[in-house]
C-alpha cells in the first residue's frame, strides 16, 4: 500500500475490477488470480476471449497459467529484477509514452546534487546510517525544494525516511512546481535520467541469469507490453501477496508503478494497477483502520517525539499543496466523533486524550512482548496466527506466555487450541499444566447473522443484511466491543483518575435493538459518515470543517451515508447500469470508481483516444464529465494556472492528475516515503541460495530481521548445503487463509483434504520423492510433513549457471478442523519488509526428504 | 458506452431462457475452465449431496476421483508437458474440464429402468425419482459413462437432475450460475450447439487445433447426441471419457426382433413336433 | 417395453384437493395405463412421472431472500441468502451483482456451510489457567471478567510516559489482531474503543 500510495498519492488499487475487461494486455505477477480470485477472474476471461494477451509470471505452473496466453516461470524473490529489466527495456528502446510521462509524473524534475544511487555505492543509496539501520533521505530531494522535517518517521527519534502509513502521500514540498525541471528529459540528473541510469544494468541477459527466465521470452513480454500501450491502448498489473510478502515487497509494487507511468497506463480504462487483496473488508481493515500506525482514513497515528499537540501535528503532518492540505479538518473532525461534547477548541479538541506511539508496535513486535512477559492481554477476532502467521511456532509459544486471551471466532481454530492440542503439547516441548494462559473462546456471529459493510479489494463497500439471529450465546464483533465498552465504562464511571477521562468523555450511545442488544450498525455507520452540528449525515469530504463544527470517524468514507441514506447497501443491478456501475454500493473516494482518472485525458482535457475515452473537460459546462466521478476538481479547467502562494487542491494545476500528490504528479522517483530506497532495487531475499549478481550488498539493506531464540536464520548466500531449496508458500482456490473458514467444513475438505508439497519430478529424483507418498520439510525454525504431489508444472530454473529447485508449500493447514496437516508458517523466519512490517512468507530456504516427520 | 471498440464477448452475460417445452442441456467449454470446482460445491450445496470422502488421491489436484452417487459434477485435472515444436507449440498444458451426466439422448439407464424410476422430463434431461427407485442397480452397469451409483447409505441410485427442481421454478442449475467463468453454460440445446459450434470455430481460426467437440452432433456417436455436451482439448479418452459411447439398449430393438424371432421359429419347431406327431 | 406398476399405485390413494378420488381416476393415473393411454408410448416421460416429480419445485420457492455479500475474498461477491422457518436453507450468487454476476467460486458457493457448519459452536469456553479443559460459562459473567481483566491490566501497567518523560499516554500490555474479516463497523468500534483505553498494539491481516 505504501508503495501505491507514494507513487500515485492513495494507498488502494487504482482501477476496479471489471475494468480488466477493457485491457489490451493483462500481467498477472505476485498473483495466482484464477485460484484466489476466481470471480474477479472472470473480467480477466472476458479481456481474453476480446483478444488481450494475459501474461502469468510465477515460479508454479497454476490455475491461472493455465488460462493465460503466456506463462513465465520465474524463481521466487528475483520480481524486482524482472520488471527492472522491463524499465530497461522501455528506457533503452524509448517505448514510453513521452507525452504522458513529461506532463504527467516527476520524470523531468531535477535531483538533488547529492544524490548517489546504488550503482555508486555498490548497492546502498546515498545516507545509508548502518548504525541506525535507515536512510537520511535529505539527499534524495528534489533540487531547490527544503526536506520539511514533517516527513519524519514515526518510528525513529530523528527525521528519517518514510512514514508509517499506507496513504503515504510521502512527504511535503514547499510548492507544488519544483523549480528544476527539465522537460526534454535529457538533464543528467532529472528523474528519468536517474530512472535510466539505475537500471541500465537489468538486461535481459541479467533477466535471464538473475531470474531463470529464457532471455527471449522475457523479451516477448517486455514487447507485448510496450505495445499494448499508448494513446490506443492500456494494459494492466495484477498483484497480490506474492509481491507484498518479501523483505523488500513494497518495492516490487512500486517497480509495477513506474513502469505504469512510463507506459502511461495509470488512470485509463483497462490499465492501472489491480492490488488484489485477500479478505472480505481487508481494504476496510486499512482504511478505518485496526492496524497501529494510523487513524481512521490514514492520518497517522500520533508520535510521542514528534507530535505534541495537534497544531504540531498538523504542521507537520500537512501538506501545503494537494490533497492532504486538509489535514486539519480531517483530524479535528475525527476527534470530535470521538470525544464529541468534550473536544473543544480549549482543549485541543480531545488530542491529548490519545495515546502515541514511540516506534513499531506492529503484530510480530508485539509477539516478541508477549514472549518476554510485557504483552499480558490479547484479543483475537476472526484471526489465527498459531498457524497462520510466519514462525507460527513462535507465535504458539507467544500465545502460551500470555496471561489472558480472548479468541472470537466460528469455531475452535488452532489459536484458541494451542494449549492442549499442538504440535509442542505432543512433542511435549509445552506441557498443558504449565501453561498459565487464561482463555476466553467466544462464540462469533456469521456474515448472515449481523449487518454491516465490507469494502472489497477496489475500495467498494457493500452493506450485507442480517438474514437470520445469531444461535445460543453467540454475537457479532460489534455487540462484543459495544457492550465492553459499555461495561468497562460504567465499572470506571466514578474514577478521578486521569487517565480514564479518554474512555470516560467517549461518545459510547447507540442504540441498540432486540433481544440481544445489538447495536444498530446503521448508526455506526452515520457516525463514520460524518454530521454537522444538527447531526445530519454529510455529503461530501469537502464539507469537513477544523473549527469543530463537523465530526467524521473516517473521512475517505464521507459520502456513504449522504442524505440520511445507506448508499453501501444500493443494489440496482449491474444490467440497468453502464460497466461502472456507479449506483452498486459506494466507493471511496467520493464513489470515484477509477482513480486519477484525469490522466485519461491529455494535459488539454481531451481523451487520449477515443478508443479510451473515460473522462474528458466539457467546455460547454465547463466541467470535468464521462464515464465516471472524474478523481479531479470538477470545474478546474484544464488550462488552470494556481496563483503563486496558492495551498492546497487550488496550488495544483489543471493537468496535474495526482492530487493527493503535493506536486499534483505520479512519481517515478520516490524523494520520500519509503524506507528502503527512491527506486526499486533488485536485493536477494534474506534467505537465498545465490548472491546477489549486481551489488556487494546482498539483500535490503533496511530489512527488519527479529531477533529470538525462536527465530533462527538460515545461513544464505553461496547456497547452503544445509536448506539448498528455495521455499515458497502459496493458496488454493478450495481453501481460506489458515483455513478456519475452510478446513472445517467437509464440503471444501474433501477438495483438498491434506496437506502437501509441490515438487518437480527433477527434485524428486534428487531426494527419492515418491508421488503420494510423505515428505519431510525442515528450515532452521522447524519441520513439517506433508503429502508428496510430484509435478512439471513446479521447474528448475537456471540462476547464475546453476540450477536452484523451488519446494511448492500451500499454507491452509492447521491440527484443528475436518482436514488437518502442519503448517507450512512453522518453517518460516520473520524478516519484514521494513516499510509495512510484513514477512517473507515466499522465498526462503529449506531441505526436503522423503518419509514423515519424526515423532 | 464500448471504451474498447470490437466484437462484444462472444458469450454474452445474460441466461437464455427457455421457451415451455423447449430442451435444455448444458454446453461445458473446457477451454475456458479455470478447475476452481465451484461447480462441485454448488452442486452438493444445492442437492445436499453427501461428502464423498477425505482421500487424497495424487492425481493432480483431482481429489474426489470420477462421477458417482456422491459427486455429480467432477473436475478432471490433466498435466501434460509436451514437447515446444518448431512453431512454438507444446509445452506446459493443465487441461481442466467439469464432468457431468451427459443425459444422453438415447440413455440407457433410462431404457434398462425396470421400475419407471428413471425418466425424461419435459425439458428432455433424464432423471432418478428418488421416491420411485428400488435400487436395483440395473442403470449402474448400463451407464456407457460410469456416471450413476447406488448411494451406499442409502440403496437408492442417484446422478445429476440438471436441477429439475430449480428449472421448474425457473432458475438456472446451480452448477452453471455459479461457474465463475462461464466454462458451464445453460440454456436450450439448439442454442447452446450454435454457441459450442462458434467457438470450436473461433479457438480453430487461433491455431488451436486440438480443439474438438463431444456429445454435440446426434450423429455423432452412438448415443444419440448428448444434452450436456462439451468442448475439449484433446482427445476424449486423455479426459477419462470414453471415445465412442455406446447406449447398452442400442441394440435393443434388433435384439427384441432377433429374440422375436427365435421364439417365432421355437414356436414354428414345436408346432411342426407335434404336428408330425399325429 | 412396458412399465410394472410404481408405487404410485391405487394402494396409496390419498385425497386430493379436498375430494376422495373415485376408483376411475385413480386407475387413470397408474402408470401402465398413462402409458397406453398417453402420448408416452415407451414409458420413458410423462407415463412414468411421480406425485413427486409432478409437484416438484425449488425447495427455497417459499423462503425470504436477504442482500448479503461473501464472507470470504476480497472480490466481494454479491449473496443472495434463503431463510426458511429462521434458518439460512441457501446461499447463491447473485445475479444483480455488476462484479460477480451471480457466480461464486467454490469458498463462497460453501457459505452455507460455513454458517450452519458441523463445527460451529453457540456457547463461551473458558480455560482457566493451567486447566486441562474447557468449560462453559455464561455469556454475561465471560463479558464481565474480560472487562476485568482490561481494566486490571490496563492500571497496572499504564505507562503515563516514556523514559525520556515524553507523554505517551498508553498501556502495552494489552493488544488486539484480526479484522479483515470483520465489517468496517465493526473494526471501527474496536479502534475507537481501544485507542481511547490506551491501547496502541491494535493490528490485523493486513500486516500479513
Amino acid at each position: 500500500m505504501p508503495s501505491l500510495g507514494t507513487s500515485f498519492g492513495r494507498g488502494g488499487a487504482t482501477n476496479f475490477q471489471q475494468d480488466v475487461a477493457n485491457s489490451d494486455c493483462i500481467v498477472i505477477m505476485g498473483s495466482n488470480m484464477a485460484e484466489c480470485h476466481p470471480v474477479g477472474f472472470q473480467w480477466v476471461m472476458e479481456a481474453k476471449l476480446r483478444g488481450a494477451t494475459v501474461i502469468h509470471i510465477d515460479p508454479r505452473f497454476t490455475r491461472t497459467s493455465a488460462n493465460a496466453s503466456v506463462y513465465v516461470p520465474i524463481r521466487a524473490g528475483s520480481d524486482i529484477a524482472f520488471l527492472g529489466g522491463i524499465v530497461n527495456y522501455i528506457c533503452e528502446n524509448d517505448k514510453l509514452f513521452r507525452d504522458y510521462v513529461v506532463a504527467y509524473t516527476n520524470a523531468a524534475t531535477i535531483i538533488s546534487d547529492d544524490f548517489k544511487d546504488t550503482e555508486d555505492l555498490d548497492g546502498l543509496f546515498s545516507g545509508w546510517d548502518a548504525k541506525r539501520h535507515s536512510y537520511d533521505p535529505s539527499s534524495w530531494q528534489y533540487k531547490g525544494m527544503d526536506l520539511h522535517a514533517s516527513a519524519g518517521d514515526m518510528e525513529e527519534l530523528d527525521p528519517r525516511a518514510g512514514n508509517d502509513r499506507f496513504g503515504g502521500h510521502g512527504g511535503l514540498l514547499t510548492r507544488a512546481t519544483p523549480p528544476n525541471r527539465d522537460p526534454t528529459l535529457q538533464h543528467p540528473r532529472c528523474v528519468y535520467q536517474l530512472v535510466k541510469r539505475h537500471y541500465g544494468r537489468y538486461t535481459p541477459e541479467f533477466v535471464e541469469t538473475t531470474c531463470g527466465v529464457p532471455k527471449d521470452l522475457f523479451l516477448s513480454v517486455a514487447k507485448t507490453l510496450a505495445e499494448n500501450s499508448g494513446r490506443e491502448r492500456t494494459s494492466a498489473f495484477c498483484y497480490a501477496v506474492g509481491w507484498t510478502q518479501h523483505s523488500v515487497g513494497v518495492q516490487y509494487i512500486r517497480t509495477a508503478a513506474i513502469i505504469q507511468l512510463l507506459l502511461g497506463n495509470m488512470g485509463r480504462p483497462g490499465g492501472g494497477i489491480m492490488a488484489l487483496r485477500g479478505h472480505a473488508s481487508i481494504q476496510g481493515s486499512t482504511d478505518v483502520p485496526t492496524l497501529y500506525d494510523i487513524l481512521p482514513g490514514y492520518i497517522p497515528m500520533p508520535h510521542a517525539y514528534h507530535h505534541t499537540s495537534l497544531d504540531g501535528f498538523v504542521e507537520r503532518e500537512s501538506n501545503t499543496t494537494g490533497g492532504w492540505g486538509r489535514m486539519k479538518a480531517y483530524m479535528v473532525s475525527l476527534l470530535k466523533a470521538w470525544w464529541g461534547e468534550k473536544a473543544r477548541p480549549d482543549n485541543e479538541f480531545g488530542f491529548q486524550y490519545l495515546p502515541r506511539l514511540t516506534g513499531d508496535h506492529s503484530a510480530y513486535q508485539s509477539a516478541l512482548k508477549m514472549l518476554d512477559g510485557s504483552l499480558k492481554g490479547y484479543f483475537l477476532f476472526g484471526q489465527n496466527p498459531a498457524v497462520g502467521s510466519a514462525n507460527s511456532k513462535l507465535h504458539r509459544f507467544a500465545l502460551a506466555n500470555l496471561d489472558w486471551l480472548v479468541v472470537r471466532d466460528l469455531v475452535e481454530i488452532e489459536s484458541a487450541a494451542f494449549w492442549s492440542n499442538g504440535p509442542e503439547i505432543k512433542s511435549g516441548e509445552m506441557k498443558t499444566d504449565e501453561i498459565k494462559t487464561e482463555i476466553f473462546w467466544m462464540p462469533a456471529a456469521a456474515h448472515t447473522e449481523k449487518d454491516g459493510s465490507f469494502t472489497n479489494t477496489q475500495r467498494l463497500l457493500q452493506w450485507h443484511h442480517q438474514a437470520v439471529e445469531p444461535r445460543g450465546d453467540a454475537r457479532s464483533d460489534l455487540w462484543f466491543m459495544y457492550h465492553l465498552g459499555r461495561i468497562i465504562r460504567a465499572k470506571l464511571a466514578r474514577s478521578s483518575d486521569a487517565k480514564d477521562r479518554a474512555i470516560l468523555d467517549l461518545t459510547w450511545d447507540y442504540p441498540v435493538v432486540g433481544n440481544t442488544r445489538d447495536p444498530d450498525a446503521e448508526a455506526v455507520l452515520k457516525e463514520i459518515n460524518g454530521v454537522d452540528t444538527s447531526g445530519n449525515p454529510l455529503t461530501t469530504f469537502a464539507e469537513l470543517k477544523d473549527d469543530g463544527s463537523t465530526a467524521c470517524g473516517v473521512w475517505i468514507y464521507c459520502g456513504s451515508y449522504a442524505d440520511g441514506v445507506n448508499q453501501t447497501a444500493r443494489r440496482k443491478p449491474g444490467t440497468e447500469q453502464t460497466s461502472v456501475a456507479p449506483e452498486w454500493g459506494w466507493a471511496w473516494p467520493a464513489n470515484r470508481r477509477l482513480l486519477y482518472n484525469r490522466a485519461s485525458a491529455d494535459p488539454s482535457g481531451k481523451p487520449w483516444s477515443e478508443r479510451k475515452r473515460y473522462v474528458w473537460w466539457d467546455e460547454l459546462s465547463r466541467k470535468w464529465t464521462g464515464n465516471d466521478v472524474p478523481d479531479f476538481t470538477a470545474d478546474k479547467p484544464p488550462d488552470y494556472v494556481p496563483a503563486e502562494g496558492a495551498t492546497g487542491d487550488a496550488a495544483l494545476a489543471g493537468d496535474a492528475p495526482f492530487i493527493m500528490q503535493a506536486d499534483g504528479r505520479g512519481w517515478l522517483f520516490t524523494p520520500m516515503g519509503l524506507k528502503d530506497g527512491p527506486l526499486p532495487t533488485h536485493y536477494e531475499p534474506d534467505e537465498s541460495p545465490v548472491r546477489n549478481p549486481l551489488y556487494a550488498q546482498q539483500a535490503n539493506p533496511a530489512r527488519q530481521i527479529l531477533k529470538h531464540r525462536l527465530n533462527p536464520r538460515n545461513e544464505n548466500g553461496n547456497g547452503s548445503a544445509r536448506y539448498p531449496f528455495v521455499m515458497t508458500t502459496y493458496r488454493l482456490t478450495e481453501h481460506h487463509t489458515a483455513g478456519g473458514m475452510s478446513r472445517f467444513t467437509g464440503v471444501l475438505s474433501e477438495l483438498q483434504p491434506e496437506m502437501f508439497c509441490e515438487v518437480s519430478p527433477e527434485l524428486a529424483r534428487e531426494r527419492g520423492l515418491v508421488n503420494g507418498g510423505w515428505a519431510t520439510i525442515t528450515s532452521s525454525r522447524g519441520s513439517i510433513e506433508a503429502r508428496v504431489l510430484v509435478t512439471d508444472r513446479m521447474t528448475p530454473v537456471r540462476v547464475q549457471g546453476k540450477i536452484v529447485h523451488q519446494v511448492g508449500l500451500p499454507y491452509h493447514w492447521g491440527f484443528q478442523g475436518l482436514s488437518k496437516g502442519d503448517a507450512a508458517n512453522d518453517l518460516y523466519g520473520l524478516v519484514l519488509d521494513p516499510n509495512v512490517h510484513i514477512q517473507d512468507d515466499k522465498a526462503a530456504t529449506c531441505d526436503i526428504r522423503p518419509g514423515r516427520r519424526p515423532r | 458506452m464500448a471504451v474498447v471498440s470490437g466484437p462484444p464477448p462472444y458469450r454474452d452475460a445474460t441466461v437464455v431462457q427457455p421457451r415451455p417445452g423447449e430442451k435444455v442441456g448444458f454446453f461445458t467449454d473446457s477451454s475456458i475452465c479455470i478447475g476452481c470446482k465451484a461447480c462441485e460445491v454448488a452442486c452438493k450445496e444445492w442437492n445436499h449431496v453427501p461428502v464423498d470422502g477425505l482421500n487424497f488421491l495424487g492425481s493432480s489436484y483431482d481429489n474426489t476421483g470420477e462421477l458417482g452417487a456422491n459427486t455429480w459434477r467432477h473436475v478432471a485435472f490433466i498435466e501434460q508437458n509436451r514437447p515446444v515444436a518448431a512453431d512454438g507449440t507444446g509445452g506446459m498444458r493443465w487441461l481442466m474440464n467439469s464432468d457431468v451426466c451427459k443425459h444422453c439422448a438415447h440413455a440407457a439407464c433410462l431404457e434398462v429402468c425396470p421400475t419407471g424410476a428413471l425418466m425424461r422430463t419435459e425439458f428432455g434431461t433424464v432423471v432418478v425419482q428418488p421416491d420411485i427407485c428400488n435400487g436395483c442397480g440395473y442403470c449402474v452397469s448400463a451407464c456407457p459413462f460410469g456416471v450413476i451409483e447406488r448411494r451406499e447409505s442409502d440403496g437408492r441410485a442417484f446422478k445429476c437432475t440438471l436441477c429439475y427442481d430449480r428449472l421448474k421454478g425457473h432458475m438456472q442449475p446451480a452448477c452453471a450460475q455459479a461457474c465463475p467463468t462461464q466454462s458451464i453454460q445453460f440454456g436450450p440445446i439448439d442454442d447452446l450447439r450454435t454457441r459450442a459450434r462458434r467457438r470450436l470455430a473461433d479457438l480453430q481460426q487461433q491455431g488451436v487445433a486440438d480443439a474438438r467437440l463431444y456429445g454435440v452432433d446426434e450423429t455423432d456417436n452412438e448415443v444419440g447426441g448428448l444434452h450436456a455436451f462439451f468442448l475439449l482439448l484433446d482427445k476424449p479418452e486423455v479426459y477419462g471419457l470414453p471415445t465412442h459411447p455406446v447406449t447398452a439398449t442400442r441394440d435393443l430393438p434388433q435384439m427384441w426382433r432377433t429374440a422375436a424371432a427365435a421364439a417365432g421359429m421355437l414356436a414354428l419347431g414345436v408346432l411342426a413336433a407335434f404336428v408330425k406327431r399325429r | 417395453m412396458m412399465k410394472q406398476s410404481n408405487t404410485g399405485s391405487p394402494a396409496s390413494a390419498t385425497a386430493r384437493g379436498g375430494h376422495m378420488e373415485s376408483a376411475a381416476e385413480l386407475i387413470r393415473r397408474w402408470p401402465v395405463v398413462r402409458q397406453i393411454e398417453g402420448d408416452d408410448k415407451l414409458g420413458l416421460g410423462l407415463a412414468v412421472r411421480s406425485r413427486h416429480s409432478i409437484e416438484l419445485k425449488p425447495r427455497i420457492s417459499d423462503a425470504r431472500v436477504v442482500k448479503s455479500v461473501c464472507p470470504f475474498c476480497a472480490v466481494g461477491c454479491g449473496q443472495r441468502v434463503f431463510v426458511q422457518g429462521g434458518v439460512v436453507t441457501q446461499i447463491e450468487g447473485d445475479p444483480d451483482s455488476p462484479i460477480s454476476r451471480g457466480r461464486l467460486c467454490p469458498k463462497g458457493a460453501s457459505s452455507r456451510e460455513l454458517v450452519n457448519g458441523p463445527l460451529r459452536e453457540y456457547a463461551v469456553k473458558y480455560r482457566a489457567p493451567y486447566s486441562r479443559s474447557w468449560r462453559e460459562i455464561p455469556l454475561d459473567r465471560a463479558m464481565d471478567m474480560i472487562a476485568d481483566r482490561v481494566i486490571k491490566t490496563r492500571a497496572e501497567n499504564w505507562e503515563a510516559s516514556d523514559e525520556q518523560g515524553r507523554v505517551t499516554n498508553r498501556t502495552m500490555a494489552i493488544g488486539s489482531y484480526g479484522g479483515a474479516t470483520l465489517d468496517n463497523e465493526e473494526n471501527y468500534l474496536i479502534k475507537k474503543l481501544f485507542t481511547s483505553l490506551g491501547i496502541v498494539q491494535i493490528e490485523n491481516q493486513a500486516r500479513i
